[in-house]
């Protein structure tokens, strides 16, 4: 029917096909649609890029250690002995300690910023929380290792001592010795979480703000006229609302925290073994064993860095997908950008 | 109706809660501004116990500002200032030691948009005041509060059964109903209403006029309207507010609805009413 109908112009079109429109678009228009078209083509370009060329470099390794790679404690090329079992768990814990800290101030924060500050220091308290995440991470490094750690071995020291029955918080040393061995409490996994949430901070909160800020002024004026606080309106209002980016907000910044590098690698001190000691000396992710291990390391060994790599790369993708796949899908998210 | 419990927990104000056929509401030389423009200038105004009063003007004369002073709700939007007293039953709501969660629960506010908190269910809607209060009541004083406060906003036969579905799915004019049993449910004195119907159709506007009329003995209303006839159909007392350009809004003429739609005083307000600006 609709066939004869474009061969002949004449008949009438069929009215219960939807008729095809030439897009119209001007010459400024096509020439600025190539462009932008081309520009994000660019950025999946660089990511895809990354991940197949990870992939690539996975393969050898993969295929000499197979599943063993990803059981394997220890990391001693040097005997053909490695895997990321010991590397994989210190980097999950490294980033939940983070997050665990990071997560309370990042909503306070930003609470506080929407909904608490004067309007007179809110642009000034939204600067200060950018310029947090503009800090380079070497220098939040540098600030846990030399004014954050001899302070939090203390705290560190204090919890082994009340809460040591917990696994989690026990160090293999006598809390209560009269001179307590400091060693055994500096390079943690708590210290490097504690610089590492930091950095997760400023990323969570800025989230989190953008959120909170677009819950309606309707709804928040209901709240304040039923006789609700402003604790009350939080509650009732903001935090449904925010749901959505106060999950995602997170997530991105577990991302974030995953992949830390420089503060982590001058804070820890290397070791290989699963243990969940939080507070005590010794630990490993995979972004400080590449940075500490890529320079001298053999074809072989490079390679199973880049596995390593790898494995963080996908980790760090899923988790970010998912913050953002949270936050689209959630009524507040629906017009953030993250 | 078992409110006395309620009643008994919102004492924290220094007046004494009376019956709302009592309550006497009084603004007194009220002025406001907002990032230091004066908006209102000079501004009294009597609302009888157990009436419907009108605040009719055109845009922009101060009459929402007016109201949302009324329940303390004008000092939230930053840089906003007043001046001026409001007096619940002779006290100043404005007086220091007043707690403006507690004015603002004796003295409610309807909306000029329905704004029914989205992620609650209808039942949960009505009774969000007790929750942001912390106001505990049992599990059937909240069932009888839910019905109480649905049938006196007119909505309660339309949602009885499905109390629990979120309140965000209910039409526009269904939403505005919720929201004035929402405002219910605290038990105010007083009820101000913001344009409750500018974003309604005819029928559901019908429906809300219907519920003020029943309201009227129970609580007392002030009612911001453009709507002339809607004027003249629900208020027995009217007040005109009129800014000249550029200068602060005031009352140009108030007093029975009779007399300001059909012997208004002052030209202007017949000039008003008569539909020939605004």
């Amino acid at each position: 029917m609709s066939t004869s109908a474009s061969s002949t112009p004449t008949t009438l079109r069929s009215h219960s096909e939807p008729r095809l429109l030439e897009p119209g678009l001007e010459r400024s228009d096509r020439i600025f649609h190539g462009l932008s078209t081309l520009t994000g083509a660019f950025v999946l370009l660089v990511t895809g890029g990354i991940g197949l060329f990870l992939g690539l470099q996975a393969i050898p390794t993969l295929r000499h250690y197979g599943l063993s790679f990803f059981t394997t404690v220890v990391w001693q090329p040097e005997l053909d002995h490695i895997g990321i079992a010991a590397v994989l768990l210190g980097t999950l814990e490294v980033a939940l300690v983070a997050m665990t800290l990071a997560f309370p101030l990042a909503l306070m924060l930003a609470l506080f910023i929407s909904d608490y500050a004067p309007v007179k220091i809110k642009s000034y308290l939204v600067s200060a929380v950018d310029l947090m995440a503009a800090v380079p991470s070497i220098i939040y490094g540098l600030w846990g290792f030399f004014l954050l750690q001899p302070h939090a071995i203390t705290l560190s020291r204090w919890l082994s001592q009340h809460f040591g029955w917990f696994p989690l918080f026990h160090v293999d040393t006598d809390p209560n010795a009269a001179v307590w061995q400091q060693s055994r409490y500096t390079s943690s996994v708590f210290i490097a979480g504690a610089a590492v949430s930091m950095m997760a901070i400023p990323l969570a909160c800025a989230v989190m703000r953008a959120v909170f800020d677009q819950a309606p002024q309707g709804e928040r004026e209901a709240a304040m006229a039923l006789g609700g606080t402003r604790f009350g309106v939080v509650r009732t209002v903001v935090l449904p609302f925010a749901r959505g980016g106060i999950i995602g907000g997170s997530m991105l910044a577990l991302g974030r925290a995953l992949g830390e590098t420089a503060a982590v690698l001058i804070i820890i001190s290397p070791a290989y073994e699963i243990k969940f000691r939080v507070l005590e000396a010794g630990t490993q992710t995979i972004s400080a064993l590449i940075a500490g291990n890529f320079g001298n390391a053999t074809a072989s060994q490079l390679s199973a860095l880049m596995t390593a790599g790898f494995v963080l790369f996908l980790i760090t993708l899923l988790v970010n997908t998912a913050a953002a796949v949270i936050i689209r899908r959630s009524r507040s998210g629906a017009g953030t950008d993250i | 109706m078992t409110t006395t419990d309620i009643e008994t927990t919102t004492h924290d104000l220094s007046v004494t809660h009376r019956a709302a056929s009592e309550t006497h509401l009084d603004a007194v030389g009220i002025s406001a501004w907002f990032s230091g423009t004066r908006v209102l200038e000079d501004v009294s105004l009597s609302v009888p116990p157990a009436t419907v009063t009108a605040l009719i003007g055109p845009s922009g004369c101060g009459k929402s500002t007016f109201l949302r002073i009324l329940n303390r709700m004008h000092e939230s939007i930053p840089g906003a200032q007043m001046a001026g007293e409001v007096r619940l039953n002779g006290d100043d709501i404005y007086a220091p030691g007043v707690r403006v969660t507690t004015v603002r629960k004796r003295i409610g506010m309807v909306f000029q948009k329905p704004n029914p908190f989205p992620a609650m269910s209808i039942g949960d809607n009505v009774t969000a005041g007790l929750a942001l209060t912390r106001t505990k009541v049992s599990r059937s004083q909240r069932a009888e509060l839910i019905e109480t406060s649905l049938t006196r906003a007119g909505l309660w036969r339309e949602v009885k059964d499905r109390l629990d579905q979120p309140g965000s799915a209910l039409s526009g004019g269904q939403q505005q109903r919720l929201c004035i049993a929402r405002a219910l449910a605290v038990q105010p004195d007083v009820l101000l209403m913001d344009e409750p119907c500018s974003a309604l159709d005819p029928t559901s506007t019908r429906r809300i006029e219907e519920t003020i009329h029943e309201l009227r003995s129970e609580v007392t209303i002030v009612i911001v309207t453009h709507n002339m006839q809607q004027a003249v159909r629900v208020s027995q007392q009217a007040a005109f507010f009129l800014a000249e350009e550029g200068q602060p809004g005031g009352i140009v003429e108030q007093g029975s609805t009779d007399d300001v739609f059909h012997r208004p005083q002052d030209p202007r307000t017949a000039k008003y009413v008569h539909g020939d600006f605004g």
